[in-house]
C-alpha cells in the first residue's frame, strides 16, 4: 500500500486540528491526549480568517484585520464559504468592506494587488489560491509552535458541506503541502472536545450544538448514545448571527454620532469600517462586564468619537436577534422530532456563544434539567471558541496513525451507515402503588449493534422475578393549569370590548390579561409492545438484577437477566 | 457501565412458566428502525469500525447505495420558493419601503402570514444570491442596490415577530373577501366562509381557532363557532400605518401632537376592525343555512315535547280516571261479597246448629227408642243414668262427632246395637282422655 500513498507515512506524520471558519480560524494540538488551542506569533487563539497585502507583503489573522480599514482594497476576508462554489451561488454581503468576489468563468477570484511596486499589476486569486495561502500561514504559525513542520491535519466543516465543496477544501489544503486526514462536522468537534475531558462519561444523550459565529449560526441536534454520534437534525442560518449584534451596536452609536454631529458614518467606507471594528470590540468586551465603552478617533470628518452603554442597554436594542437565537435553536429541536424535554444537554461553541444573554435565554426554554454549556451558564464549560479546534485535535491524535487508505475505508458510507432504532427498549419495574413504569434501557435513535445493561432492584422478599422486555416512546403531558374565567360565554367582558372601545377609553389593558399561568410540561414514558418475558428463580431478599439488552445489526434482540452477584440466570433471542 | 434503577421488578405472576425461563412475545416493529451516518469521529467510532470493516474492502459503489439508504438531514430544496420578479418591483425605490409587499418582494406572495420563518430565511438568501449588488455588476448591469435594499428591508420587517405582525396586520392581500350574495347561493358558500374565517383567525390571540365548518358540522360546533367568533380576541395592530414622528428634539411639540394623531388613529382603527368583525360575523350569522335548520329543528322539538307533555297529561288523566273507576268497582264487589259471605256463614251456622240439633235429637231419640235398654218400663234411676250419659256425650263430642255418632245410631232399631254404638262411643271418649269412667252411669263397659 505504500506505494500508492501519496501523503506523509504515519509515521513520520505531525498532525494537528484546524478549524476553517469565515470569520475566525484556530489550530490546536494535543499534549498528552490532552487538547490543546495554539497562539500564533501575535498571541492569538482565535485567528480572524483574513490575508491583507502591504506593498507586497502577506499579513494574516489580527494584523490583517487591522489593515480593513487602511487597506481594504488590498485584504480579502470572508471567503471560506466560497470554496467549491460558482460565483452564482455566493453571498457576498460581507464582502463589502475587503476585496469584492468577482466571477472568473463562473468562479469565485479576488483581485489585488499581492506584489511590491508601484507598477506592478494586480493579480486576480481564485478563491482556493486564497484558501491555500491562508492555511499555509495557519500552518507555519502550528509549526513553529510545535518546532517541527506539521504535515497533516482534521478540518472542521459545517454540516452541509457538499462533496464539492470537501474536494475544494482538500485540494486547497495539499496546494499549502497539508494533508488533510479528515474533515469531520464541527458540531461533531464540538461535542467530542467535551466527552474527551477526563471526568466526562460516556452516557446515551441528546445534546444540541449552537455554533454560533460571526456570518452564519449552525444548530445541530446530536444523539450521543455509548460514544457513538448521530446528527438528528440541523439548521443554518445567516441572519441571526455575531455580524446582526455588530450592526445593532454600528446603529446604535451611528445614531448616537447623528444626533450630535448630523453626520452618518455609515456612509463612508472608511468610517464604517473604524465603527465596525469598534463595535464588535466593544459587543465583546460586555460578555465580561456589564459596561463597555465605545472610542473611535476620527470617526468620520476628523471628529472623534466616544460614548458607553451597558449591557442592558445592548440586551435592549438587540433583542430581536437575541430572541431569533432562540427560535433558531427551537425550530431545529422540532425539526429533530423532538422536544425541549428530550435535550439533556446544549452545548454553545463559536465566538458570538459568549453573549450571555444568549446562554441565559436559552436557558429559560430548556427545561432546569438541561445543563446549558456555555462561559456565563457553568462554571467547567470550555471556551465555545475552542471547541471545534480542540475537538479536530483529538481526532487527529486518534486517527493520525492510520494509512490514509484506512482512514478512507473506516470512514466509508458503507460503515458509518447503520439502522437505528426508532423506540427506546427497556423493562417493566413497579413503583410503590404498584403501577408499571418503563425503565429505558436502549434509547431511542442508538445505532445497531448495541448493547445496554441496568441493575434493577428485586421485589423486596425476592424470590421469583419477572423481567418483560418492551419498547417504549417518549410523550410529552401538558398539564393545564386552571383556567381563567375566559370570554366563553357571550356577555361578559370581551364582548362588551368593542363597546368599551367605541366610548374612546384607554384600552392599554388590551394585553394585560394576557398573562396566563404557564402549562406544566413533562415528560413520560408509554410502555409499547411486549418483546419478551423472562423469568429470574429464587432471588435473595433485596438483591439487585442485571438486565442487558443487545440488538443486534440485523435488529434482532438477545437479552440476558441475572442476579447481580449469583450464577446462571436467563437468556433468549428474539429474532428480527 | 450499567444505570442502577430503584423501583423494582415485578414477581413472577402464579403459574408462568416457560421453557428454559424465556419467552418470545415480539419483536422490534417493522418501522423500528431507520438509517442513519453515524459521524465516523471519536474512540467509539474507531472500535466500531473496526467490527464494522471485517477486512472488507469498501466500494465507491457501496458509498453511493450507503448514502442512498441513508436519511438525509441535510435538504437544501429551495422549490417551494420561486415566483416570478416582475419588473415594477423591481424598480421600486427602498425608500417607500413602507409600502412596499414585502412578501412579494421576497417571492413568498403564496404563503404571506403563512410563510414559516425558515422560508423567509431562505428566500432572503435565494435573493441576495440573485440581487447583491456585487452579482448585478458581475453581470454587467448597473450597480443599482435599490431592490437589494428592498429585499433587506423586507427580510429586517418579516424577520422580526413584533414588525411582521404590524405589516401582517395590515397586509391587505391577505385578506379573503367575504363571499357576495350570488357565490352564497352556491353549495361552495360554505368552504367561501370557511377560508374567510381562516384569513381572519390570523390575528387570534387564542389557538386552536373553531373552523368555520360544513352542513354538516354539529349544533355544537356551529355555536362554538360563532361564540368564538363573537368575542374575538385579536391581536391586530394600526401601528404600520403611523405618520412618521419626527426624529429631532428640536420640535418636541410637533412630535407629540403626531403621537398623540398616531395613538387616536391607531385606536380608531381598532375600532373600525372590531365593528367590521362584527358585521362579518352578523351577514355570516343571517345566511347561515345551519342555524336555520337548528331554529326549525329545535322548534319542531320544543311542539314534539309540548305535544308529548299533552299527550302524557291526557293519558295519566284518563289512567287516574280508569283507576279510581276499578278501585270504586272493587270496593263495591268486595263489599257485596262480604255481605254474602257473612249472610252464607250465618246460614251455615245456622244449618249447623240445626243439623247439631238434630243430630242430638237422634241420639236422644236412640235411648228413648230403646227404652233405656229396660225390660219393661224403665225405672226414673235407670233413665236418669242414661241420660245422664247421653248428655255427657253431647256436651263432650263436637257437631262432626255427633253427626257420626247420630249416623250410626240412625236405622239402628235393636236395643243392644244401639247400646253398642253408645258403648263404643264412650269407649273412644275416654281413650281419648275427654271422658272420665267414673263419669259413666249407663254404658259403662
Ligand atoms: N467574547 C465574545 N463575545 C461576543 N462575541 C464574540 C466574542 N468573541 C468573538 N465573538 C464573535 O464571534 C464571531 C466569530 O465567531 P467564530 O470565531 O466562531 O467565527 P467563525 O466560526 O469563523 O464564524 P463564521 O464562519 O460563522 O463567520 C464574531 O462575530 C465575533 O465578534
Amino acid at each position: 500500500m505504500s506505494e500508492t500513498r501519496t501523503g506523509p507515512a504515519p509515521g513520520d506524520r505531525t498532525a494537528i486540528g484546524i478549524t476553517f471558519g469565515n470569520s475566525n480560524s484556530s489550530i490546536a494540538c494535543t499534549v498528552d491526549d490532552k487538547a490543546e488551542v495554539i497562539a500564533n506569533e501575535d498571541g492569538d487563539r482565535q485567528i480572524p480568517t483574513i490575508l491583507s497585502y502591504v506593498d507586497g507583503e502577506e499579513y494574516y489573522g489580527q494584523q490583517a484585520k487591522a489593515f480593513l480599514v487602511r487597506n481594504p482594497k488590498n485584504s480579502v476576508a470572508y471567503f471560506r464559504d466560497f470554496l467549491g462554489k460558482e460565483f452564482k451561488s455566493i453571498d457576498p454581503t460581507y464582502n463589502h468592506a475587503s476585496v469584492h468576489p468577482q466571477d472568473v468563468d463562473g468562479s469565485v477570484a479576488f483581485t489585488l494587488k499581492d506584489k511590491a511596486g508601484e507598477d506592478e499589476a494586480a493579480s486576480t486569486l481564485s478563491v482556493s489560491e486564497i484558501s491555500t495561502r491562508f492555511l499555509r500561514r495557519l500552518v507555519t504559525s502550528a509549526s513553529e509552535y510545535l518546532g517541527q513542520k506539521v504535515t497533516s491535519a482534521v478540518i472542521t466543516i459545517p454540516t452541509n458541506f457538499n462533496d464539492k465543496q470537501k474536494a475544494a477544501l482538500v485540494a486547497a489544503a495539499k496546494a499549502a503541502d497539508l494533508e488533510v486526514l479528515q474533515l469531520i462536522s464541527e458540531p461533531v468537534a464540538v461535542v467530542l472536545a467535551y466527552d474527551a475531558r477526563p471526568e466526562a462519561e460516556i452516557v446515551d444523550k441528546i445534546v444540541v450544538v449552537a455554533d454560533l459565529g460571526g456570518t452564519r449560526s449552525d444548530v445541530a441536534v446530536v444523539a450521543s448514545r455509548g460514544g457513538l454520534y448521530t446528527i438528528l437534525a440541523t439548521a443554518h442560518d445567516h441572519e441571526f448571527v455575531g455580524a446582526a449584534l455588530d450592526k445593532v451596536l454600528i446603529n446604535h452609536f451611528a445614531k448616537e454620532f447623528i444626533k450630535k454631529h448630523k453626520i452618518d458614518p455609515r456612509e463612508n467606507a472608511r468610517s464604517l469600517a473604524k465603527l465596525t471594528a469598534e463595535s464588535e470590540a466593544t459587543k465583546k468586551a460586555l460578555s465580561l462586564g456589564t459596561n463597555a465603552s465605545f472610542s473611535v478617533e476620527s470617526l468620520a470628518e476628523g471628529i472623534d468619537f466616544q460614548s458607553t452603554i451597558n449591557r442592558l442597554r445592548f440586551e435592549t436594542v438587540a433583542r430581536p436577534v437575541f430572541e431569533g437565537f432562540s427560535r433558531l435553536v427551537e425550530s431545529v429541536i422540532k425539526k429533530a422530532g423532538l422536544d425541549v424535554l428530550d435535550v439533556d444537554e446544549v452545548i454553545l461553541s463559536g465566538g458570538t456563544a459568549h453573549t450571555p444573554r444568549i446562554a441565559s435565554n436559552l436557558g429559560n426554554i430548556f427545561p432546569a434539567s438541561t445543563a446549558i454549556l456555555s462561559p456565563s451558564t457553568s462554571a467547567t464549560a470550555i471556551n465555545p471558541s475552542e471547541l471545534q479546534a480542540r475537538g479536530a485535535a483529538l481526532q487527529a491524535s486518534l486517527i493520525q496513525e492510520y494509512e490514509a487508505e484506512d482512514i478512507a475505508q473506516s470512514t466509508h458510507a458503507a460503515v458509518t451507515t447503520v439502522p437505528h432504532t426508532t423506540n427506546a427498549i427497556g423493562v417493566i419495574s413497579l413503583t410503590e402503588s404498584g403501577e408499571e413504569v418503563f425503565v429505558p434501557v436502549v434509547q431511542p435513535e442508538t445505532a445497531v449493534p448495541a448493547r445496554r445493561t441496568v441493575q434493577v432492584a428485586a421485589p423486596k422478599n425476592g424470590g421469583d422475578v419477572l423481567i418483560k422486555i418492551v419498547e417504549g416512546n417518549t410523550h410529552i403531558k401538558v398539564i393545564k393549569p386552571e383556567p381563567k374565567v375566559q370570554a366563553a360565554n357571550g356577555t361578559n367582558s370581551k364582548a362588551a370590548k368593542v363597546e368599551d372601545d367605541n366610548s374612546g377609553e384607554d384600552s392599554d389593558d388590551e394585553f394585560s390579561d394576557e398573562e396566563e399561568e404557564e402549562e406544566k410540561r413533562e415528560k413520560a414514558w408509554k410502555i409499547g409492545a411486549t418483546l419478551a418475558e423472562a423469568a429470574v428463580r429464587h432471588v435473595k431478599k433485596g438483591a439487585q438484577v442485571e438486565v442487558t439488552i443487545n440488538v443486534n445489526a440485523d435488529l434482532s434482540v438477545t437479552v440476558t437477566a441475572r442476579e447481580v452477584g449469583a450464577k446462571g440466570g436467563v437468556r433468549g433471542t428474539l429474532s428480527a | 457501565m450499567a444505570t442502577f434503577v430503584s423501583y423494582p421488578l415485578p414477581s413472577l405472576p402464579e403459574g408462568w412458566s416457560a421453557e428454559k425461563d424465556f419467552k418470545a412475545v415480539g419483536k422490534i416493529t417493522a418501522d423500528g428502525a431507520t438509517q442513519r451516518t453515524i459521524e465516523p469521529v471519536g474512540p467509539h467510532f474507531l472500535a466500531h469500525a473496526r467490527r464494522a470493516r471485517h477486512k472488507r474492502t469498501f466500494s465507491e459503489d457501496d458509498r453511493i447505495q450507503a448514502q442512498e439508504r441513508a436519511k438525509n438531514v441535510e435538504e437544501d430544496n429551495d422549490d417551494d420558493i420561486s415566483e416570478p420578479e416582475d419588473l415594477m418591483m423591481l424598480n421600486r425605490d427602498a425608500k417607500d419601503w413602507k409600502t412596499q409587499d414585502h412578501y412579494k418582494v421576497l417571492g413568498l406572495s403564496k404563503y404571506r402570514w403563512k410563510a414559516t420563518e425558515d422560508q423567509i430565511k431562505r428566500a432572503h438568501r435565494k435573493k441576495v444570491l440573485k440581487h447583491h449588488p456585487d452579482k448585478k455588476a458581475a453581470a454587467g448591469r448597473t450597480e443599482d442596490d435599490n431592490f437589494f435594499k428592498c429585499i433587506q428591508k423586507a427580510t429586517e420587517v418579516l424577520l422580526d415577530p413584533v414588525k411582521r405582525r404590524q405589516f401582517d396586520s395590515v397586509d391587505e392581500a391577505a385578506d379573503v373577501e367575504p363571499p357576495t350574495k350570488k357565490q352564497l347561493a352556491t353549495s361552495k358558500s360554505y368552504k367561501l366562509w370557511g377560508n374567510v374565517f381562516k384569513s381572519e383567525a390570523r390575528f387570534s390571540k387564542v389557538h386552536p381557532v373553531p373552523s368555520f365548518g360544513d352542513d354538516k358540522s354539529s349544533k355544537e360546533d356551529v355555536e362554538n363557532f360563532y361564540n368564538f367568533w363573537y368575542n374575538f380576541d385579536s391581536w391586530r395592530t394600526f401601528e404600520y400605518l403611523d405618520e412618521d414622528v419626527p426624529d429631532d428634539n428640536e420640535n418636541r411639540d410637533q412630535k407629540r401632537h403626531v403621537e398623540r394623531k398616531n395613538a387616536n388613529s391607531r385606536k380608531k382603527k381598532k375600532v373600525e376592525d372590531n365593528a367590521r368583525l362584527r358585521k362579518l360575523l352578523d351577514d355570516c350569522s343571517a345566511a347561515d343555512e345551519r342555524i336555520k335548520r337548528f331554529r326549525q329543528e329545535a322548534n319542531a322539538a320544543k311542539n314534539k315535547k309540548r305535544l308529548d307533555k299533552e299527550a302524557a297529561e291526557k293519558k295519566a288523566a284518563e289512567d287516574a280516571k280508569a283507576a279510581k273507576e276499578a278501585a270504586e268497582k272493587a270496593a263495591k264487589e268486595a263489599e257485596e261479597k262480604a255481605k254474602l259471605d257473612r249472610e252464607s256463614s250465618k246460614k251455615a251456622k245456622e244449618a249447623a246448629k240445626t243439623a247439631v240439633k238434630k243430630n242430638k235429637r237422634v241420639i236422644r231419640g236412640s235411648v228413648k227408642d230403646a227404652n233405656y235398654f229396660a225390660e219393661g218400663a224403665a225405672s226414673p234411676a235407670a233413665i236418669e243414668a242414661v241420660l245422664s250419659d247421653v248428655e255427657l256425650v253431647a256436651a263432650k263430642d263436637d257437631p262432626e262427632e255427633i253427626a257420626a255418632l247420630a249416623a250410626k245410631l240412625t236405622g239402628l232399631k235393636v236395643a243392644d246395637e244401639i247400646k253398642g254404638v253408645w258403648k263404643e262411643e264412650v269407649q273412644r271418649l275416654v281413650a281419648a282422655g275427654k271422658v272420665k269412667e267414673s263419669e259413666i252411669k249407663a254404658f259403662n263397659a
